[in-house]
């Protein structure tokens, strides 16, 4: 209980003495980040077997205010679940920037904004006020607007400026809707507000509210109708950024966002949940569409992220407990196998200088290391067994066919043979074939990048284990079963308010 | 009523500038009118009429005050407004430097 700040504290704190010590000595910067983000996945670990012994959400009082004045920190299983993902990706994504970002001047910035982006993503996680989670939500938007102009080259300066305008543009929807939901119900603490609000009975103000939070949030997520940045920020980030990006950005502020606030506080209705199935769709169809015409890497991946992302959208909105536990399930996965892509696409441009497939090619003797990871995560991606991601889109597909909606099925089994093409097209075009001349003398990349890379790869092999009913109980289950229970929520923090 | 209808008028001239203009200066613009709008929507609806200020003291009873919450909340979205047109500005500069141009129609390297 007394750890749930540390998780924002200690990377601020990082950020901070980054930039005030780093220039000195060379190597602090590439230790402190590390070691931090090693410490704060030891927490998340602490925190999630913690709370399953105790079942009941734990609540960090700031300054000692109770809930409707003061700002709580609230963690309960979704969030430890989501802070596991994140400070877990954020620690493999540390390791593997020591040696890439080399090639870049200003690494201390890098790991400046890079801490400020981690503990603004804790914070959207485990704040349990709603105005506190906008400005945790700003504070890791900024940073990620930041690190995707890292480079300061022309196309990436261009990417930053597009995805920032839209970025700015969501966030005072979010701020907009916030206001209107202050003004209808004089209160800002989501356990309170879900109670006030079911008070009031059904009432068209929440709904404008929440039309104004699947724009703001929706933008964030990259659901297709709002997905015009992604293609090019993504590409534009480093690699160790765009696979924090792809795998966990957009889901503690996107998606964690949107379940939290609409399934806990403003409590899911069937049109609602018909919207998501119909984006999570179109995503899925759109995005693989795209996908499969890309010649860039990181597009292709970028895209291919657009596509998985519909996977978990369109779970969420079948809203039975097998479609949320298959989507949950798919988050986990997707971060962890896009990660690892993002992370081989990078070790390729480490390589060859290059991330255009048609200039690749036969790569496999020279890289084996990357190659074979990269094999690992394109087949978890694309759903073979005994990969993760096979056991998630199953569960996925199955929900959809028990809850009789046999069309949006079909469609998920369309999107993922869409995927398994694409992903062949990467394979044979970057590691099979005849190897083109310019890449004669590529070498494997260092081996701090080569460990992140295996780590990720394992889980990705092992993923599919979270299936089995031990390991679910203490990880997918409990958070599955906060979104099932949807409202009682609020009853459940004011119960552990009140025994105190 | 009215007041209402205005900071409305003003949010969508935010939003038209951000839209269909072309000049990345002028987007930018477009993006601080619609976060003055915001904010004066939060301050709006903290407002009562012939309400005093927030403050305690101990020999008046207070029957209308203006609701202290959303100025704190307006304040704060100050802040992070000039973070967001500060990094907004400093990339329009480093654009203008590549492209010698602030014409987004112009600025684009990207396709697809």
């Amino acid at each position: 209980m007394k750890l749930i700040p540390l998780f924002v504290i200690l990377p601020l704190a990082a950020a901070f003495l980054i930039s005030l010590l780093g220039k000195q000595k060379r190597f602090f910067c590439d230790i402190a980040s590390a070691s931090i983000t090693f410490i704060l996945f030891v927490i998340s670990l602490a925190t999630i077997f913690n709370i399953n012994s105790q079942i009941l959400p734990m609540i960090y009082k700031v300054g000692g205010w109770l809930p409707p004045m003061g700002l709580p920190l609230v963690v309960d299983n979704l969030t430890a679940f989501m802070l596991l993902i994140v400070n877990f990706i954020a620690f493999i994504v540390s390791l593997y920037s020591i040696n890439y970002m080399e090639k870049f001047t200003a690494k201390l910035k890098f790991y400046t904004l890079f801490l400020l982006m981690l503990g603004g993503m804790n914070g959207v996680l485990i704040s349990g006020d709603i105005f506190n989670l906008y400005v945790f939500f700003e504070l890791a938007s900024i940073a990620s607007y930041a690190l995707v102009a890292y480079g300061n080259k022309a196309e990436e300066l261009e990417a930053a400026f597009k995805y920032m305008a839209m970025g700015a543009v969501g966030s005072l929807f979010i701020l907009l809707g916030i206001a209107f939901l202050y003004s209808n119900a004089s209160t800002l603490n989501m356990a309170d507000l879900s109670q006030v609000l079911s008070a009031q009975g059904t009432n068209k103000a929440v709904t404008f509210v929440g039309i104004l939070f699947i724009l703001g949030f929706g933008i964030k997520t990259a659901i297709v109708p709002f997905h015009a940045w992604l293609a090019d920020a993504y590409p534009a980030a480093p690699a160790p950024i765009s696979a924090m990006l792809a795998g966990v950005v957009t889901k503690s502020l996107g998606i964690y966002s949107i379940v939290r606030i609409f399934f806990n506080i403003f409590g899911v209705n069937p049109s609602f949940l018909n919207l998501l199935m119909f984006l999570g769709a179109l995503s899925i169809i759109v995005g693989g569409l795209l996908a499969l015409g890309q010649t860039d890497t990181k597009r292709m991946f970028a895209y291919s992220s657009i596509s998985q992302v519909g996977y978990i959208i369109l779970g969420l909105g079948i809203g039975t407990p097998l479609g949320i536990l298959g989507a949950l399930f798919h988050l986990f996965n997707h971060s962890m196998f896009k990660s690892l892509l993002f992370l081989n696409s990078g070790a390729i441009e480490y390589a060859t200088g290059t991330r255009n497939l048609e200039k690749l090619g036969g790569l496999r003797e020279k890289m084996p290391v990357t190659a074979n990871t990269s094999l690992i995560a394109s087949m978890a991606v694309s759903g073979i067994p005994p990969f993760n991601g096979f056991f998630s889109k199953l569960l996925i597909i199955f929900a959809c066919i028990k809850s009789n909606h046999i069309g949006y099925g079909i469609w998920a089994i369309v999107g993922s043979v869409l995927t398994i093409s694409y992903f062949m097209k990467f394979q044979k075009n970057a590691f099979f074939g005849p190897l083109p001349k310019e890449l004669k003398d590529a070498k494997e990349v260092p081996f701090l990048m080569q460990a992140s890379m295996i780590i990720l790869s394992i889980v990705c092999l092992l993923g599919g284990m979270v299936m089995l009913p031990k390991i679910s109980n203490y990880f997918t289950e409990p958070a599955k079963t906060v979104l099932v229970q949807g409202k009682d929520y609020s009853n459940l923090i004011f119960k552990v308010l009140n025994e105190k | 009523m009215m007041t209402y209808f205005l900071c409305l008028v003003l949010f969508c001239v935010g939003l038209y500038a951000i839209v269909r203009k072309r000049n990345i200066i002028k987007i930018i613009i477009g993006i601080v009118i619609c976060e003055y709008a915001v904010n004066l929507f939060l301050v709006l609806f903290a407002y009562k009429i012939n309400g005093r200020s927030p403050l305690y003291s101990p020999d008046q009873e207070i029957t209308t005050m203006a609701d202290p919450l959303p100025q704190a909340l307006a304040l704060t979205s100050i802040v992070i407004g000039l973070a967001t047109t500060a990094l907004l500005v400093g990339m329009a500069i480093r654009l203008y430097e590549k492209y010698g141009t602030f014409d987004i129609t112009k600025i684009n390297h990207l396709k697809g």
